[in-house]
């Protein structure tokens, strides 16, 4: 025990630097994520012939890649196209497009769940399709929306991991080094796994709380 | 002020409207009554562009409804609508419902629209309901609530889908009662309703429609006391003597 916590002391600093490249990679793709998903599901709920069917496309192409495929083809592939990323910006997209097709089927499933008489009603006191969603429909869908969004905040913190295989040093690749030099493989990533706990915990609470509002109505 | 001539319309085969041709007057308080499915309820959508038509034209002050045009904004300000299943928007309260069209469509200045919607709301006798949601209130409530709203966009009409079916029966008289008092006023009222008692006291006209056609119409008081169509004659007698 006292062996952990010596080792803890020395690679803590370390860690930390990777936890800082794990936030910025979770929010950064999170925030890619809510954004594309948004406009898939907004796209999708259109009633508009060919943006739906391009919505419902997309989704099932990126919901058919593996992430760390997609990865792979931005970070190695692109640059054959002549698009270079960093790893950082490789990550951040392609965790951010990879989650856009979870965010987008989550968006319609809030978006759908609004009684079509509100939209109605909407519609006959003159208010077009881009208010209605924005005075009546969205604000109610989020409530109905935020407990499996922040599912999806928890789900992509630890797949903020996945980075690692594109070079970005964040929380498990700094852990992998570290343990591949020093071999205290045991010390190291009990660490690790306790730091990502520690960054998920307040989630799961977020989301405890998001579950009993939502219950509530 | 609303002109239907030969309008069709059909949901996937099966034709609901078969060419209906009426007319509604500025000031007139018109019900149409009839069975369930026969398109009295699709002929009110239709005039407000919630449904399209296939055939004919519907004209309200001479501008014709095109759900595809953008005109339709304009008319749906004029014309507003009263629904089965009142569509409040549950997130908000009773006042702001209430001003929901004034100032997010009507571009009104919010302090004139709150209080315009507060006088409206007291109209309704609902005056102490204004911060309440309508989850809280009761069915009557909501329904005299989104009859303010309808009010609140100062339309020339308002068209009433069935507005007291969903209702308990001890809450259906505070409806009419409001209902009667607008058309006392003078508002152009077209009622889609099974309320035989409200048509024959307060509306100048009654349209009976079957099958998606006009059977009978004229004024309220002929058609229901003296209906000359068999078919009228044969719904007038299930709907008052149901046993």
């Amino acid at each position: 025990m006292q062996a952990f916590w010596r080792d803890t002391v020395e690679f803590l600093p370390i860690l930390m630097h990777g936890v800082a490249l794990t936030i910025i990679v979770t929010i950064g793709s999170l925030l890619l994520s809510t954004f594309l998903g948004l406009i898939w599901a907004l796209m999708r709920v259109s009633g508009i012939g060919v943006l739906s069917g391009l919505s419902a496309s997309l989704i099932n192409v990126i919901r058919g890649i593996p992430i760390i495929v997609l990865l792979f083809y931005l970070y190695f592939v692109m640059p054959d196209l002549g698009v270079t990323l960093t790893a950082l910006q490789a990550a951040i997209l392609g965790l951010g497009i990879a989650y856009s097709a979870y965010q987008a089927e989550n968006f319609r499933a809030g978006i759908e769940a609004i009684d079509k008489g509100q939209i109605e009603a909407a519609q006959a006191i003159g208010m077009g399709w881009w208010q209605t969603m924005r005075r009546v429909v969205l604000p109610q869908a989020i409530k109905i929306v935020l407990p499996p969004y922040g599912n999806v905040m928890i789900m992509m913190l630890k797949d903020s991991s996945q980075a690692s295989t594109i070079t970005v040093a964040e929380l498990a690749l700094q852990g992998k080094l570290i343990a591949s030099s020093t071999f205290k493989n045991t010390s190291v990533f009990t660490l690790v796994a306790l730091m990502y706990l520690t960054m998920s915990i307040p989630l799961i609470l977020l989301v405890r709380h998001f579950e009993k509002r939502a219950g509530q109505k | 002020m609303i002109e239907l001539t030969d309008v069709h319309k059909s949901f996937g085969k099966v034709e609901v409207l078969k060419g209906i041709t009426a007319s509604v007057e500025k000031g007139e308080v018109v019900c149409i009554i009839g069975p369930s499915g026969s398109g009295k309820s699709t002929i009110l959508r239709c005039i407000n562009g919630l449904e399209s038509y296939d055939r004919g034209d519907i004209r309200v002050e001479g501008a014709r409804v095109d759900r595809a045009a953008p005109s339709i904004v304009s008319i749906r300000t004029q014309v507003s609508m009263v629904f089965q299943r009142f569509n409040l928007f549950p997130h908000r309260t009773a006042l702001e419902n209430v001003i929901e069209g004034p100032v997010y469509v009507k571009k009104e200045r919010r302090a004139e629209a709150l209080e315009r919607g507060r006088a409206l709301l007291a109209r309704v006798g609902l005056a102490e309901k204004a911060e309440v949601h309508p989850p809280q209130l009761s069915g009557g409530q909501q329904q005299r609530v989104a009859i303010a709203r309808a009010l609140a966009m100062q339309p020339k009409a308002i068209l009433f889908d069935e507005p007291t079916s969903a209702l308990d029966p001890e809450l259906v008289g505070d409806v009419l009662s409001v209902m009667r008092k607008l058309a006392d006023d003078g508002m152009t009222m077209v009622v889609v309703t099974h309320e035989m008692g409200f048509a024959r006291d307060v509306a100048d006209r009654v349209l009976f429609i079957d099958g998606g056609v006009i059977v009978e119409q004229g004024a309220a008081k002929s058609v229901l006391n003296q209906p000359q169509h068999a078919r009228t004659q044969d719904f007038l007698r299930r709907v008052l003597h149901p046993l």
